[in-house]
């Protein structure tokens, strides 16, 4: 029982902590909490099943129940939705930075996100979507612990994404200039360093990490329009747990939710488990602001 | 000729409802700064509040009390009141958009008790059969419209005279101070957490009145009425009219309201049948990008911040 | 009585004020100089609430204030001004000196809808307090300015109008004579000792060594962070350590 919940945790809670890796950069760039990234994990579902569906049906791979078009159709739905997420940038956000609050921006973002989701809505209607009907098959761990393979599949995939990520963060001299402009942009600029294009660069890496989310969950879950939307409370509560523009804090935060989540089903049912995030995050906003990882909360 | 003009009753109520919400907000954002992606949440917990006190008892769900409507208002004021305060002493010392976080996950956590504690609001089917004001007058329509009417504009006219006194009076002052100069406001004896905190609480109250007004209006609520879409509603309502003027949070609720019902007859008539039920989506879609050119052409809304000065020393 | 003892303020690793022990008379005039970065505006931030400390104790009278919240040292009798001053800048003057007045009744929501009679009283005999203090001032010209119009020196002076407002046993003036014309810095003397003569005390941080020695009975000196002297203002001028502080920091 307790292993099990472990399994579904530590699976979902990946799923949320590529999500909020995005999610904590942006913040803590920008200084804003941006309401629409939930959805950029929708569009990148979505724009996964019409790759997919543009690649035509293929065998399975081993006992998964995709093949490889889906996974060529992750990586496409990556680079567009990344794209995405830099437009909506460019097009709202950018703007209204050079004249508005920080506040105008979370607004701006509300309605976006909405607007986002309803158009999906409207091109896709409301029921579910599934990348393919085939029954998954499980697998035993252990005593009283399952997985799908294709649980398994999306989590071996998730680590792979967040391993990249954090070597990009601390390796490499592009996620060296996104910390130093995070933590101080005047004195990143005189280092030589274009914040505009670290912003850009910044959007486009939560805007794929967020759509191989959104996939992940389309292949273990299903699709709907409001699926993203609401893995935003837990991508909020697993960024603020790790402390806001903290990488490995928003991986650590994710996989507490995730945990958290499927521990309390067996105790107040599934249909609680949205609210499971927003009490954790409130405990830790009494107890300690700045989260896990220090940040600058509070 | 008389169905146009009850028609027009109707539209009138239900825009004054969503114009008290509005103001409530307005006071919020507005005077104090405060942040508040909730509102769903709370006119929902003020729905939820007048229904259990004033309808009768039902098998369905909790409450049942049959007290007065003016009894269920004033405790759907309370609750959402209530709810308000213990958000607020949690949240309100952190910054801002933590705030706005918090806010939305109680909105979210409140649908969820909403459509899931069946013995409490009646689940996914709600509570039917809340008591109407002047029910007596049922049988003659624009009569009875124009009652509500006239009874819902009183409200309005109330709040709106309410939040006039207190944007004028010596509290408005300090809010005013508050949002140019924190650490000055401090320094000359001024708590900042209390301040805010009645500004955010007195406000929740107001969308709990508006959330209960339409609950009793309509007759009916279910938890699809409190869905993220009526926070945005009363927001563009809000940066629609102009924040921080409660004229222009009045009027901006007229408008989008307007806006808002004539879209959707719209949609109705030129969408085909088969893509009708999708034309709720699209409306979203149309007042999301409405929201987002006002922001960008028009920050300051259609009238604007006014300049308030102390009532007594003008006068 | 103000009670320092110990106090100190960490930034990172530097110790902007490092344990400082003071007693300053409530009623007296005290100066706090010292070269630019001693620690000075961080002591006053300190004793205001305006930071927090990272060790030491605050007393004032009996009331301990070592980590009372800055909105609640001006009831304990402590009111303070900024170097840099802080007014509100979209409201009028009178509103920004009618706003510091405490206890007012109008700050009750619910007293504006039940007994706005009251508030309305009270808001008048504030209003002809203001304009008493800012007459006293001679601001009265720009009472119904907004605050963002006023010059640098006038700004002091709203700074100071406001604190009065607030009727605080001990005032601290951060740099009251900084940027202020000779005239002007004559009328600010002037209205210091008048009210000291009221029985309110001050303690004034300035580089303009004369106010300080015109006014203040008592100096004390501050370099680095810590106490380096106290005493007179002629004693202390004469001090070759503080001749030295001011020299090092110059160089
Ligand atoms: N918020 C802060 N963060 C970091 N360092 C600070 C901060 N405030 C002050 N300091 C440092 O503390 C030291 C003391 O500064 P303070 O402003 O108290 O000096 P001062 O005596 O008032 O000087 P001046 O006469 O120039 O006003 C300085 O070295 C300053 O750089
Ligand atoms: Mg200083």
């Amino acid at each position: 029982m307790i292993a099990q919940i472990l399994v579904d945790g530590i699976t979902s809670g990946a799923m949320i902590g590529l999500g909020a890796i995005g999610l904590t950069l942006t913040y803590g760039l920008l200084r804003f909490a941006n309401f629409a990234h939930g959805e950029f994990a929708t569009w990148g579902a979505y724009l996964a099943l019409l790759v997919a569906g543009a690649i035509g049906p293929a065998d399975p791979l081993g006992p998964l129940t995709f093949g490889w078009p889906l996974l060529a159709a992750l990586a496409a739905s990556m680079v567009l939705t990344a794209l995405l997420a830099a437009a909506l940038d460019g097009v709202l956000f950018r703007r209204l930075r050079r004249h508005g609050s920080a506040i105008t921006l979370v607004i701006a973002s509300f309605g976006a996100s909405l607007a986002l989701r309803s158009a999906l809505e409207f091109g896709f209607g409301p029921q579910p979507w599934y990348y393919t009907r085939d029954i998954a098959m499980t697998v035993r761990l252990g005593p009283g612990m399952r997985a799908t393979w294709d649980q398994l599949a999306v989590l071996g995939l998730a680590i792979v994404l967040m391993l990249a990520m954090h070597l990009l963060m601390t390796r490499t001299p592009l996620g060296r200039a996104m910390r130093a402009v995070s933590e101080n942009p005047d004195l990143a600029r005189l280092a030589g360093i274009d914040p505009a294009r670290i912003v850009r660069v910044t959007w486009l890496l939560g805007g794929a990490l967020a759509a191989s989310a959104g996939v992940f969950l389309g292949v273990t879950v299903q699709l709907r329009p409001s699926m993203g939307f609401e893995l935003l409370l837990p991508l909020f509560a697993a960024a603020i747990l790790g402390g806001i523009g903290s990488v490995p804090g928003a991986m650590l935060g994710g996989l507490i939710i995730g945990i958290a989540e499927a521990a309390s089903v067996p105790l107040a049912g599934a249909q609680y488990r949205a609210a499971v995030a927003f009490v954790v995050m409130l405990a830790m906003l009494l107890v300690r602001p700045s989260g896990l990882f220090g940040g600058r909360g509070g | 000729m008389s169905g146009l003009a009850s028609y027009a009753c109707f539209f009138f109520t239900v825009a004054l409802t969503y114009g008290v919400a509005t103001l409530g907000l307005n006071l919020q954002w507005g005077s104090a700064g405060l942040f508040n992606v909730g509102v769903a949440g709370f006119a929902a917990v003020g729905a939820y509040a007048a229904a259990w006190l004033t309808a009768a008892p039902a098998a369905g769900h909790w409450g049942g009390f049959q007290l007065p409507i003016a009894l269920g208002w004033i405790g759907a004021m309370a609750a959402a009141a209530l709810a308000a305060a213990i958000l607020g002493a949690i949240t309100l010392r952190l910054r801002a958009d933590y705030l706005a976080i918090t806010t939305f996950g109680a909105a979210v956590t409140i649908e969820l008790v909403a459509l899931n504690a069946q013995t409490l609001t009646g689940g996914p089917f709600g509570i039917a059969f809340i008591p109407k004001p002047f029910e007596a007058l049922a049988d003659r329509p624009l009569a009875f419209g124009a009652a509500n009417l006239a009874l819902v504009a009183a409200v309005a006219a109330l709040a709106y005279w309410a939040l006039e006194r207190l944007t004028g009076s010596p509290w408005g002052r300090v809010l005013r101070a508050l949002r140019e100069d924190e650490a000055a406001a401090a320094s000359l004896g001024k708590a900042p957490d209390a301040f805010r905190l009645q500004a955010f609480v007195i406000g929740a109250a107001l969308i709990g009145l508006a959330g209960a007004m339409q609950a009793q209006f309509f007759g009916f609520i279910a938890p699809d009425n409190y869905l993220p879409v009526l926070t945005f509603q009363v927001w563009v309502m809000l940066v629609v009219g102009g924040s921080g003027n409660n004229r222009g949070a009045l009027l901006g609720a007229l408008a989008v309201w307007a806006l808002w019902s004539f879209s959707g007859t719209a949609l109705a008539a030129l969408l085909p049948g088969t893509l009708q039920a999708r034309g709720a989506a699209l409306r979203v879609v149309a007042i999301g990008v409405v929201l987002a050119g006002v922001l960008l052409l028009r920050p300051r809304g259609l009238i604007g911040e006014r300049a308030t000065v102390s009532r007594h020393i003008s006068g | 009585m103000l009670d320092l003892s110990g106090v100190s303020r960490r930034f990172g690793g530097a110790r902007a004020v490092d344990g400082v022990s003071l007693a300053i008379a409530a009623d007296g005039i005290t100066g706090l100089i010292g070269p630019n970065g001693a620690g000075k505006s961080t002591l006053f931030n300190l004793i205001a609430g305006s930071l927090a400390l990272s060790e030491g104790r605050i007393r004032f009278g009996a009331a301990d204030l070592s980590h009372a919240p800055a909105h609640r040292r001006l009831a304990a009798g402590i009111g303070r001004t900024f170097q840099i001053p802080r007014p509100f800048a979209a409201m009028t003057v009178l509103e920004n000196v009618l706003l510091a007045a405490q206890r007012q009744t109008g700050e009750r929501p619910f007293a504006n809808w039940l007994t706005p009679g009251a508030v309305a009283r009270q808001e008048r005999r504030n209003i002809a307090q203001a304009r008493e203090i800012i007459d006293f001032l001679a601001l009265a010209r720009l009472a119904g300015a907004p605050a963002a119009t006023l010059s640098g020196g006038q700004r002091k002076l709203l700074e100071l109008a406001r604190v009065l407002m607030a009727a605080p046993r001990l005032i601290l003036l951060d740099e009251p004579a900084a940027g202020v014309n000779p005239s002007l810095l004559e009328t600010i003397i002037d209205r210091i000792r008048t009210l000291h003569g009221r029985g309110i005390g001050f303690l004034i941080v300035e580089h303009n060594l004369d106010l300080i020695a015109r006014l203040c009975s008592t100096v004390h000196v501050m370099a680095g962070g810590r106490l380096l002297a106290s005493g007179t203002p002629q004693a202390v001028t004469a001090d070759p350590r503080v001749i030295d502080a001011y020299l090092g920091g110059a160089a």
